[in-house]
Formats: C-alpha cells, structure tokens, sequence
C-alpha cells in the first residue's frame, strides 16, 4: 500500500502529460497520414495558442477568450497550409519540410518578438485549475480531467474518420493520392479538413497543458511538440490510436523515470541516490529507437508494402 | 516576372540593412557595453539589471575624461541566456568598439564569454553573476556582487537555524553553472548526508514530479535557485501539490516575476539578495518614477514598479564603469584595465571594491520573504558569515 501511494502521484501526472502529448501527436500524426509530411510547426502553433490565450484573457472574459482561442488557432493552421504548403503541392517533398521548419522559426520569432521573450503567466481558468484531493495526494483537477477530456476527443474523431464523407475521403486520400483525386475528392479540401482538425487539438491540448504548466515562453512549443513527434513515431506515424497509446507511455515513462530515484529509496530498494531523474529525455529517446529497431513502422503502423 | 520580383525582394533586403542611421552628437561618445540576455530563461532578470544601466544613463549621460566631457552609449548585445551564443555577443561588443562591459545576468554566460574578453582586453564587470568561476583565471573579469560559496553558505545556515530544516531537497538545472553551482556550495554547508540532489533537463515543463520527490523523501526545506521561469512553475505546482515546505532560493528569485506567481497562493518562499527595497527611499522614488513613466521600462520590469535587486545592482555597476572610465583617464579598454582593480564607489547597495581575484568585497546578504497576501519582499534580516 506504502508502495503504491508514493508511486501513484507520479503515473497520475504521466498520465496526465501524456494526454497532453496525445492530442499534440494526432495533430502530427494525421498530417503525416494524409501529406507524408512531418509538420514541423506545428509544437509552435501549440505555442501560439498559448499566447493568443494570454492576450485574449487580458481584454475578454474567459467565456469568450476560449473559443476565440481556438477559432483563431485554427484559423491560423488552416493559413500555414494555405500559404506555406500548398503552393509546393508539386515539389519535392524535401521542399515542403524546409518550409514547414521555416514556418515553425518564423512563429517562433514573431512570438519572441511581440513577448519580448518575457515568460508570460497563463490565465488560470476557474475550476479546472482548482486543487482537488485524490487518494490522498494534492493535485490540480486540469490532472485528472485531461485524459479523460483527451480519450473523448479521440473516439470522436475516430467516429468522425470511420463514418462520415469527409473522413471517408481522408482515408482515401492517406491511400493513394493520385487516385483519390481521379476519383473526384477535393484534395485541397481534404488536406484543409485536416489541418484544421490537427490544430483544433492542439489549441484544446494547450489550454490543457498551459493550466498545468502556466508559462509561455517563444519556446514552450519546441519541446512538447518534439516529444508528441516522437510519441507519433513510436505509436506508428499515420495511425491515430497508435500515436494516442506512444504518447501516454512517452508520459508515464517520462515521469516515473523522474522520480526513480525517490521510489527506489523510499521503498529501500537503494539507500543513496543514483540520479536517474536527470537521464528521464535520454530514456524517452533510448525507447524509441529500441522499440525501431524491433519495429521499424512503430507500434500500430502500417506495413509498407512495395507497388509494382 | 518571377525574376524581378525576386530581385525587388532581394534588394529590398538589402537597403533594409543599409539603412540604419548613424546619430550625431557634439560631445566625443564612449561606449559601455551592456552584455545582458534579453531573451530565454534570463530574458527577464537580464531586462531588469539592464533597466539600472539605464536609468543611471538617463541620470548621468555624461562623463569626464581627462577634461573632456564624454556622452556615455550603451551599446546592447543579447547573449540569449545561452552559453554557445555568449561568445558572438561578446564579440559584437568588442567589435563596435566599448571601453568596457557591464554584465552578465547569468554566470554560464559571462563564463563562457570572459575567453572573449580576455582575448580583446575588454574589461568586463560582472553585476550578478555570482559563480566564482567567472572571475577565477580570467584577468579580465571583475564583479561587484557576492559569490555563490558565500550565498550558499548563507542559505544553509538560514534553513537549518531559521527554518529549523535537518532534510533538504536540493534542485538545479542540468548544464547551468548558476544553479549547478548554488546547489554544491549550499549542499556543502549543509551536510551532504541530509541533502537530496536532483537536476532537471532544459525545456522541462512538468516540475510536478520534483514537488512529489521532495514530498516523498521527507525533505524540510526546498532549494532551487533556479531560472524565474523555471520558479513561475515550480511554485504553481507547490501550490496545488500542497507542498508543506518552505522554497529557499537564491538572489534570481528576488524577481516581481516570482511575487506575482506567488501571491494568492500559501506557499513560504524566502530569498537571499544584494538589495533591500526602502534602503534608499529617495533612489527607489525617483527609479520608480522613471519605471512609471516610461512604457518600454514598465513592461520590461514585468508591469509593476516593483524593484528588483539586479535593477540596483545594474545601478550601481554603471557608476562603477564611469569612475573607472575617470580613473583611467583614457577611452582605451586597456587604461580602463590598468586602473580597474583600484575602482572603488560607494554604490546604493553598499561600498564596491575589488580583491586580488577581481571579486567584490562584500560580507553581508539580506534575507527577504515573499508576502503571498500582498504580493511584496517581507525584510527578514541581514545576513553575514563569520
């Protein structure tokens, strides 16, 4: 029992991370699904999210400063693709990456611009940022309420890919390209749906990551949106439930890793410490590339198969 | 088509570089090089040491050398809080030709730069770096605030005899020489027997996982002079984790940063640092209404005219600049060198002077605690190490 209330506080807030990371990936992971494209920019749309918010919560109650957040985040994804991507539709797919890595240092700096590169204090929004007792252990309800929150949006979206016209065109499109687009799909169409879906998650992610953690720096995207991209990358790029499974193990690894230490010592495993919490980046990425070794197509991802 | 308006852009480009102005003025200008970050984890520490610098530029813009008056420039480079780009800001100051160098907030920075320094012969003073490293084997380098073997002794004395601490949780960032090095010497004074140390990695979000080990480990006082970003979320998260012990920093955490993320919450934060607000009632009058009236100086100390002891300390070390630039009687940073270890000024935050090393010598740090109610610095004493 003594075992498991020290250990407890550290998967809850995995857990919790992890969902963070999970709608984060999805993002990455449909994007990648559709265009083969890794977008770069998008733990930096993650970021300008955070930063609307901030100034949208100075001037307008939170009512509104919420969906203005999100509407404008998206509106925001939906103009990178439109402006930056889509014009190189037909270039090498090299082309389209640098792009997108010019797109998240743009966002960046236009961020440590307006900032000053100042940390700005999140808002701390009503409720969900309140102090909650669970089991024992002191936490912020924002902890418990983002799995939850995250599991919901992704059934959802999976109910949206599997049973509606414009998934049904996405999963054409992550097919085959060329032939969806013989077949009459709107391409443009469907790659916007995408983007817009990708950072809608994102906005809701930041709100949920930004009450937890309330600071935004031009950086705070860099590297949440690095460990969502390799959360993707483990769960096998282009699948949903794999990117929303690599992302909650990247989180609880990632957190119990921290307090090793400390679970050890306090259940006499060790008596000195062996300062394992400063290695917890070095084991999220020595997984990945175990588990890529093993399986190079991720968790959940698709066999390759060649065309002849 | 495509052609021109690629060549437009280009040449757009290049008259956009062209076009910065050169001002002109009737006295001789010498430089004083401000090498300070004013973005990363230090932008805001580095913002407000550079507030000091300029508010006792605006009050004495002028200096005499060697009878001739001098308008004083202050020449900025952002060092970005990032030790591999220390370096190449050190350099744009030696390049635009100071006499010497006032920074930096951050002592990973000021090390990694002083090799620089040293190479041009530009002194450079250190205002709050506090990591005896920065001056030790660098001819260059001098400081005017107190060393961290001091400020961690300090601190450890503070939690075992005020506090009442015998376990304490000690938290630093990987790879940063400020924090790195607190930790040590604060670890040193207080036993390492009854010390847990732990680091975390840059671009680290969730300190949840720090608070829980602290808890866990039934530690009585937390140590972590850490960034005041890092600070925002770490007491954030004492907060809602219940923490139960007090946080003992350092002198970065004597921030308005931290009594904003603090106020409203029920968490014990206590600080050592240079500079006790309402020591010198008529400076803090007249900074704060400098701060009041000047939009950028409000926004870059944080929205408030709460002062900071770095502003006062950045203060004092541009007057320290000025009377080396009259001792030496010369603009040229090597004069400046010669006479530098025999400056001495009675500065707002005590009497400055240089020992052999080039470190200040000062002998007392004054504790302060954050009152969570009204959002400012309790005073709660002097300290000094006999």
């Amino acid at each position: 029992m003594d075992a498991l209330k020290t250990t407890l506080p550290y998967i809850i807030s995995g857990i919790s991370v992890g969902g963070q990371y999970a709608l984060i990936a999805i993002g990455y992971t449909m994007v990648y699904g559709i265009l083969r494209l890794i977008n770069f920019a998008h733990g930096d749309v993650f970021m300008v999210a955070g930063l609307i918010m901030v100034y949208l919560a100075a001037s307008v109650p939170l009512y509104v400063a919420i969906p203005l957040m999100i509407l404008l985040t998206v509106l925001l994804g939906f103009t990178i693709e439109r402006v930056a991507y889509k014009p190189l539709r037909t270039a090498p797919r090299m082309s389209v990456m640098i792009s997108a890595i010019g797109v998240s240092y743009l966002l960046q700096n236009l961020a440590l611009y307006i900032t000053g590169g100042l940390n700005k204090n999140y808002p701390a929004i009503p409720w969900i940022s309140d102090r909650i007792t669970l089991f024992g252990m002191e936490t912020s309800r924002v902890t418990v309420i983002t799995p939850f929150l995250t599991i919901l949006l992704v059934v959802l979206l999976v109910l949206l890919i599997n049973h509606t016209k414009i998934g049904m065109a996405m999963r054409a499109v992550s097919r085959d390209f060329e032939t969806s687009q013989l077949m009459g799909i709107q391409i443009n169409r469907v790659i916007s749906a995408t983007f817009i879906i990708g950072t809608f998650l994102a906005a809701v992610g930041s709100v949920l990551f930004f009450t937890n953690y309330p600071g935004v720096v031009p950086t705070s995207g860099a590297m949440p949106g690095l460990k969502a991209f390799v959360a993707a990358v483990f769960g096998g790029i282009g699948s949903i439930p794999g990117a929303v499974i690599g992302a909650f193990i990247i989180g609880i690894c990632e957190s119990v890793i921290k307090g090793l230490d400390t679970i050890l010592i306090v259940n006499g495993a060790i008596s000195e410490q062996i300062g394992l919490a400063t290695f917890s980046d070095a084991f999220t990425f020595v997984l990945l590339i175990v588990i890529l070794v093993f399986k190079p197509t991720g968790l959940f991802g698709e066999k390759s198969t060649d065309k002849v | 088509m495509k052609k021109i308006l690629s060549l437009t852009l280009a040449l757009i480009m290049v008259f956009a570089l062209c076009s910065v102005g050169t001002a002109y003025a009737d006295n001789p200008v010498v430089k004083i090089g401000v090498f300070e970050p004013q973005s990363g984890d230090n932008g805001a520490g580095g913002k407000q040491e550079v507030l000091g610098m300029q508010y006792a530029n605006v009050l004495t813009p002028t200096v005499e050398i060697d009878g001739v008056e001098y308008d004083v420039e202050l020449v900025y480079a952002d060092n970005a809080s990032s030790n591999d780009k220390a370096p190449t800001a050190a350099q744009t100051l030696i390049s635009s030709g100071v006499s010497l160098v006032l920074g930096s907030y951050g002592s990973g920075v000021s090390i990694a730069a002083s090799d620089t320094f040293d190479a041009a012969g530009v002194p450079a003073i250190g205002v709050t770096c506090t990591n005896p490293q920065v001056t030790a084997g660098c001819d260059v380098y001098f400081r005017i605030c107190f060393l961290d073997p001091f400020q961690g002794t300090v601190l450890a004395n503070f939690a075992k005899n005020e506090l009442g601490a015998s376990k304490a949780y000690c938290l630093a960032k990987q790879g940063d020489d400020y924090s790195g090095g607190l930790c040590n010497y604060f670890i040193e004074a207080f036993g390492k027997e009854n010390c847990v140390y732990e680091q975390f990695p840059e671009g680290t979000s969730d300190y949840s996982t720090y608070i829980t080990n602290a808890q866990n480990q039934g530690c009585d006082v937390f140590f972590s002079p850490v960034s005041t970003e890092a600070a925002a979320q770490i007491i954030a998260k004492a907060d809602t984790q219940a923490l139960g012990m007090p946080i003992l920093a350092g002198d970065t955490w004597d921030s308005n940063v931290i009594l904003q993320a603090a106020k409203g919450t029920d968490v014990k934060i206590c600080v050592t640092t240079f500079y006790q607000e309402g020591a010198d009632a008529e400076f803090d009058a007249g900074i704060k209404e400098w701060i009041n009236n000047d939009a950028t100086a409000l926004a870059n100390n944080g929205g408030n005219d709460e002062l900071a002891a770095v502003t006062v300390m950045g203060f004092d070390a541009y007057y320290v600049a000025l009377e080396a630039l009259k001792a030496a009687g010369s603009t040229d940073p090597a004069d400046v060198l010669e006479v530098l270890p025999d400056v001495s000024y009675e500065g707002v935050t005590g009497a400055i002077a240089f020992d052999d090393i080039g470190d200040a010598l000062r002998d007392s740090a004054f504790v302060k605690e954050c009152n969570t109610e009204t959002g400012v610095w309790d005073f709660v004493s002097v300290a000094t190490v006999g």
